[in-house]
């Protein structure tokens, strides 16, 4: 059952640190909505509406062409799961948050490789992902586009000719897609030039997220930045106006690096090599001080400070190291100072030998 | 004194909850009263992207009448939904309210994309005459370039194809 398996391992594809640009760009996300024709959005449907739903994408995913032209898909609903392992899924950015709630009626898709995943029941019917590692936009709506072909030849989406794909939110209207890159940004602060990057980036049509999206705080300087509008403009036009803004940020970023280490050269050291030191020899690390500390290693190994640890390492323990991977390893719950004790213990283990 | 929950940081934020006349006090420091916020207490009114959107649609929908009963306003004839209720909750109820709502979804999708014309992705099988409309479109926008780089062999080809395509929309067919 390859559900355990994804559960039972922080590692998944997006964190490979081998795509394009991926000195910045952490991973690309491409999530697509939609609905079925003549039912209700997932809002108003009782349990047992909701699980024709779930029936119907099962249905679909198990039809034979999409399973030859994509893999296999394997349907799981989330009440097959502990509180825990549903967590573990949103930690490893394979479903949203909103998903756990009523996830009585919910399900989700997974590939095997967990690059691709459907929730089902979410705010829409469907909402179809691709994950990849680097700046891979165009990538990850080809494979987008070839689900949703394939899974429209069993279902009748809600289409309308001049609104496009509905969708229970008049925001996602349209396209249904939303397609963003997750970049990790920290000498953009460190030269003050960050808030002026997100505030132009708020004028050309695009939007600033957190790391776990919609109201969620920008960690680890970490920041998701996504297309803010679906309808009137094409998918492809919505990813080369996505990819052009982050290409502008990327090399904004880089220049940052470049002058600090070229005017700053001791400040930036004594941080890179603070961080590793702590990150090295702590006994109770918080998950935001952690992060923070990730931030300025994954800086000092990008500037060619630190060589060795993986950046791939890096990437897999900032989902180690959230509460629910932890109370999974410990097989145990933990209070949250437990919880502390036991994440610098990890992180000690796993980058002593660097 | 320290933060109850974490036992690190100096306790900020002191609640005092009465339940049936029980009475609690919860000393905590700032992070981690944030951290338990969705169990229990608000400190500060998120704008959530949905809350936004109710304030717009209660724009449109409401009118100059102030919607407050969640049964107010007009019903959708397919799924039932109230304007009310879509007020409220910032969601429409079906792909049908798009249709029913028109007049009032419209200046708010405007709004929001400052555009009402959806031009990406047309499902292959259900997608009907609208997949036609925009192959016709993408080759009219090839036809005006070809003839801008005078390369007249190619208009001519293009031509012949849009005509093709716009045949089988009168008679109906899918091609």
């Amino acid at each position: 059952m390859p559900l355990k398996k994804t559960i039972n391992s922080s590692y998944s594809p997006w964190m490979d640190a081998d795509g394009p640009e991926s000195g910045v760009v952490i991973s690309s996300r491409i999530r697509v909505a939609r609905n079925l024709a003549g039912i209700p959005f997932p809002h108003l449907l009782n349990n047992s509406k909701a699980e024709d739903v779930i029936h119907a994408v099962r249905l679909a995913v198990e039809e034979k062409e999409l399973v030859n032209n994509i893999g296999v898909l394997e349907l799981s609903l989330l009440s097959e799961l502990s509180p825990v392992e549903r967590q573990i899924l949103v930690d490893k950015h394979l479903i949203s948050p909103d998903l756990l709630n009523n996830f009585e009626r919910k399900a989700v898709v997974l590939r095997e490789d967990e690059v691709i995943s459907i929730m089902v029941n979410e705010e829409d019917h469907l909402r179809i992902q691709c994950l990849l590692s680097g700046l891979q936009l165009k990538e990850a709506w080809d494979l987008i586009n070839r689900v949703d072909d394939g899974l429209e030849k069993t279902l009748d989406y809600a289409f309308s000719e001049q609104l496009g794909y509905l969708t229970a939110c008049p925001t996602n209207v349209g396209t249904g897609m939303r397609a963003s890159v997750m970049l990790h940004l920290p000498a953009l602060g460190l030269v003050n030039q960050l808030k002026g990057v997100l505030n132009a980036i708020g004028k050309v049509g695009l939007t600033v997220r957190g790391l776990f999206g919609e109201g969620t705080e920008a960690l680890g300087d970490l920041f998701q930045i996504s297309n803010q509008i679906t309808l009137g403009q094409s998918e492809e036009e919505i990813i080369n106006n996505l990819i052009a803004v982050a290409r502008q940020i990327i090399s904004q970023e880089q220049a940052s690096r470049r002058a600090l280490h070229k005017d700053r050269k001791e400040f930036i050291e004594d941080r890179v090599y603070r961080a590793y030191g702590i990150l090295k020899n702590a006994y109770i690390l918080s998950y935001e001080e952690a992060m923070r500390l990730f931030s300025d290693l994954r800086l000092g190994m990008e500037m060619g400070l630190v060589s060795g640890i993986p950046a791939k390492l890096l990437n897999e323990l900032m989902v180690r190291i959230r509460p629910a991977f932890l109370i999974k390893m410990a097989g145990q719950e933990m209070s949250a100072h437990q919880r502390d004790i036991f994440r610098a213990e990890l992180i000690r283990k796993e980058i002593k030998d660097f | 004194m320290l933060c109850e929950r974490c036992g690190q940081r100096p306790a900020t934020v002191h609640m005092t909850e009465i339940i049936n006349g029980q009475k609690s006090d919860t000393h905590l420091c700032e992070i981690c009263a944030r951290e338990i916020q969705p169990q229990g207490f608000v400190f500060v009114p998120q704008l959530h992207l949905h809350n936004f959107l109710a304030g717009l649609l209660k724009h449109e929908l409401g009118g100059d009448k102030h919607i407050k009963a969640e049964t107010a306003g007009e019903k959708c004839e397919k799924c039932g939904v109230f304007e009310g209720q879509i007020v409220k909750q910032g969601l429409l109820g079906c792909g049908d309210c798009y249709p029913f709502f028109e007049e009032k979804v419209l200046p708010l999708l405007r709004r929001i994309h400052g555009s009402t014309r959806h031009t990406g992705k047309v499902p292959e099988r259900t997608g009907g005459r609208a997949r036609l409309v925009k192959e016709i479109g993408n080759l009219k926008s090839r036809l005006k370039e070809a003839v801008s780089r005078e390369d007249f062999e190619q208009a001519a080809q293009l031509r012949d194809q849009i005509r093709q395509l716009e045949k089988s929309i009168i008679e109906g067919g899918e091609a």
